[in-house]
């Protein structure tokens, strides 16, 4: 090989070896900060990646939200109109986040079923529905709002879109 | 009448699009002058219609016209003037509008300001793969988002626009934003007319680079606000969140970065052309893959407002067509591209070229990031979404080497040199950098990995790029032209963004805290009283209002009034933040919510933020040294172009 060639070979092969392990260290640190989208009928069917960051769909049940009295610790039910798992928050809420009103939480599940938020989210304008809270009540085959069928509000809703 | 007058003028418009993305281009290729000199007019008559329908649909916006849905839709009568024009671009079909405007805009600027400098061929070339960008643009937006269909019989009032865009900043966010996306267009306007005149030469690089620039600067201050308004609007704190809509601006912001180091090397050295090509295809595939992103609504994110998906797959379409169709020409005219002359490994080439393999490596990374959990949920594995730490953990890890090497850049020579040469001017800079970064650190308390490395490397930029810029001085007689003190500002101005980086990501004072009437809160030496939670009332909105008095240690400083309102119609809630600017730190309270016991007492948000303004300023030097590159005189010299390209390229003189 002359000289040019060598060195060319040189930089192709430092730079096929960079982009490599770059995608390499992307593919790991992808996998460790995933979070799977989850409804409340797959918590209780116990169908979802244990250990791992969660992020919980649905909406917040009537009448479930109760607030330490001292500090900023906050618990609700997140339901799909057919299951509810407990969710305790510590911190502020979203200024949308109401009873009966889509939710996402992210955290983790831990042993006696209790969901640990660390985050919150709720929707930012009236006629948003986030998929994953979608997905969840489709899931549940319960509609939006608890007692009407998914079709109707989801025609609605995609109506006023328009 | 005047929403017809807007929607005829749109057809018009359209139907110019046509015969400029046709005819031009027919005669410059069949060398037809007469039909080439059709394209400035056409591109007048295109420029005046989309600034017709624009103004047509503000002129509704301000007449409260709620017989048009989309006025109806996101306006009222309670909205004062200035929200009522910004309404104009809050809005999807808005959007779309102003999109058209500035593309026609940057168009004319086209037209006008390259007419003396192109051959025009070229510049008719240009003109019409513009034009035929706008045709579809304004096809997508005739036939699925109209701006101007009409219900009757209208309201009697409208709905509001979402409260979280009555604000100053989303005025100006959107319009930059635009400005840099659709600038791209430029770019890949460009890159396409060399292509289709088979010459890849040094000349059009040239030609373009002010162009990219311009757009580029103008999508580093758009970024730069959305971020500002992010951070005091959404009332979490937060500059970044690594949103799904931040990553679709930021992936072509990061392609652009690289475009506009590797059209340096293309122009003085003609070194990698077809890899320039590529960029200039990319920067804007991805501008269109970002409205494609942030308009269906595919993704979950805050900008994720009411969307349609059947707008998503008109838009992926026609991404797929114009990057389809662009790559396709590159591949067949490739084989024509120049190549330039080799380079040394030691080489101002082979330094743009590790600037360009990072940057695009981290767009290829916030790409992957972002596109993942589309791809695990079209696989039907489920549903998924992607924490920021991914995003942060990768991003520093790139930019690392970035920020070490950066000031060695401008210190290189082209084509040859030796290391030892190149550093030794940057030997003070260094051991500045690293004593007074970590004195500054330990003096501030903050002694911790981020900061030091956000202090080290800021200073080590800064003063890499002033030492560049007395060593060029000391050796030039004349002034220093305003491509270099773009280049020394932006790269200084990374600098100041770094070191507000390390401060603000490792020093954040942040916390939530239950708050009733005459509560006080010590923290970092200034004390915060809660003097009373009063109700005030806005033009439409009513909201409580947290009064907060400052103290830092006796003496008062501030008041501050954060505030949670309620807007009348729709009923929705918006948290406004009280903040007190400084320039080494801001003071920042968020109302959160009543608790609701009777107590009377709110859940508040108080953040210290060191050195957050650093962030922004070092974005605003960024976006200020582009625009300052762009206004080069060398760029806009009239026809000693050719006889210029061979001086260059046989002196060798810096970039």
């Amino acid at each position: 090989m002359t000289p040019t060639r060598k060195k060319r070979l040189a930089v192709v092969s430092l730079l096929v070896l960079g982009v490599g392990s770059a995608t390499a260290i992307a593919l790991v640190a992808l996998n460790d900060n995933i979070r799977f989208s989850i409804g409340p009928s797959e918590i209780i069917a116990g169908d979802f990646p244990e250990g791992r960051q969660l992020r919980l769909g649905g909406l917040v049940a009537a009448g479930s939200v109760s607030r330490d009295p001292s500090s900023l610790a906050v618990s609700f039910q997140v339901t799909d109109c057919i299951h509810e798992v407990p969710v305790t928050f510590n911190g502020i809420l979203p200024d949308l986040f109401r009873e009966g009103q889509g939710v996402i939480a992210h955290g983790m599940l831990n042993a006696d079923g209790v969901f640990h938020a660390h985050e919150v989210l709720a929707r930012h304008d009236e006629t948003y529905m986030p998929p994953e809270v979608e997905r969840a009540m489709a899931l549940a085959g319960s509609g939006l709002v608890c007692g009407e069928p998914l079709e109707d509000h989801l025609a609605t809703v995609r109506g006023q879109n328009r | 009448m005047i929403a017809e007058f807007g929607q005829i003028s749109l057809i018009l418009a359209l139907i110019l699009a046509v015969i400029l993305g046709t005819l031009p281009l027919w005669g410059a290729y069949r060398n037809n002058d007469a039909l080439m000199n059709l394209a400035p007019s056409l591109v007048a008559g295109h420029f005046v219609f989309a600034l017709a329908a624009f103004v047509s649909l503000a002129t509704l916006f301000l007449r409260h016209d709620f017989t048009v849905i989309n006025v109806a839709t996101n306006s009222n009568l309670l909205l004062p003037w200035y929200y009522r024009i910004s309404a104009t671009w809050g809005s999807h079909e808005g959007s779309l509008l102003l999109w058209i405007l500035m593309l026609a805009g940057w168009m004319l600027a086209v037209a006008v300001m390259s007419r003396k400098v192109l051959p025009k061929v070229f510049l008719t070339r240009v003109l019409s793969v513009m034009g035929l960008i706008s045709i579809g643009f304004l096809l997508f937006t005739i036939l699925t988002s109209n701006p101007f269909d009409r219900i009757l019989p209208g309201p009697v009032d409208g709905q509001d626009l979402n409260p979280l865009l009555q604000d100053p900043g989303m005025i100006f966010h959107p319009p930059l934003l635009y400005m840099g996306y659709v600038g791209f267009a430029v770019a890949f306007g460009f890159a396409i007319a060399g292509l289709l005149g088979g010459r890849i030469e040094r000349d059009w690089v040239r030609w373009s680079r002010p162009w990219t620039l311009m757009a580029w600067a103008f999508l580093t201050g758009g970024i730069t606000l959305g971020s500002w308004w992010a951070y005091y609007e959404l009332g979490w704190g937060g500059w970044w969140f690594w949103d799904p809509v931040e990553n679709a601006s930021f992936i072509p912001w990061l392609l652009g970065t690289a475009l506009i180091h590797s059209q340096a090397v293309t122009e003085k050295r003609g070194a990698f052309p077809a890899w320039t090509v590529l960029l200039a295809i990319a920067a804007f595939s991805t501008s269109l893959l970002g409205t494609f992103l942030v308009r269906s609504g595919v993704l979950t994110s805050v900008h994720a407002f009411a969307t349609d998906p059947e707008r998503g797959v008109f838009i992926l379409g026609f991404m797929a067509l114009v990057t389809g169709a662009a790559l396709l020409l590159y591949a067949v005219r490739a084989p024509r591209i120049m190549t330039g002359k080799g380079f040394d490994f030691v080489s101002r080439e082979s330094a743009l070229l590790m600037n360009n393999v990072f940057f695009a490596v981290s767009a290829g990374m916030v790409l992957l990031g972002t596109l993942y959990p589309l791809i695990i949920d079209f696989m039907g594995w489920g549903q998924i979404s992607v924490g920021p730490p991914y995003f942060s953990a990768m991003f520093i890890l790139l930019m690392t080497p970035i920020v070490m090497l950066l000031p060695l850049g401008p210190f290189t020579r082209w084509g040859q040199d030796e290391l030892k040469r190149i550093l030794t001017p940057l030997l003070l800079s260094l051991v500045v950098a690293i004593v007074a970064g970590m004195a500054i650190a330990a003096a501030l308390g903050a002694f911790n990995l981020r900061a030091v490395t956000g202090w080290v490397g800021g200073i080590w930029l800064i003063m890499g790029a002033l030492s560049y810029f007395r060593q060029q001085k000391q050796q030039s007689r004349f002034k220093l032209p305003r491509g270099q003190l773009g280049m020394i500002m932006a790269h200084a101005g990374v600098g100041v963004f770094i070191i507000g980086v390390g401060m603000v990501e490792s020093m954040t004072y942040e916390r939530d805290v239950r708050f009733g009437q005459g509560d006080t809160l010590e923290v970092a030496g200034y004390r915060f009283h809660l003097e009373e939670i009063a109700v005030v009332k806005g033009p439409n909105w009513i909201a409580d209002e947290g009064r907060f008095t400052v103290y830092r240690g006796d003496r008062e400083i501030t008041q501050m009034r954060p505030q949670k309102r309620l807007y009348h119609r729709g009923q929705q809630v918006m948290t406004q933040v009280a903040l007190r600017p400084g320039f080494t730190h801001d003071l920042y309270i968020a109302m959160g919510e009543p608790l609701g016991d009777g107590s009377g007492d709110w859940s508040i948000r108080v953040h210290i933020k060191p050195f957050v303004r650093w962030i922004w300023g070092g974005a605003f030097l960024l976006a200020i040294g582009g625009l300052l590159a762009a206004s080069d005189r060398r760029y806009w010299r009239q026809q000693r172009i050719e006889a210029d390209a061979r001086v260059m390229s046989d002196g060798a003189q810096p970039a």
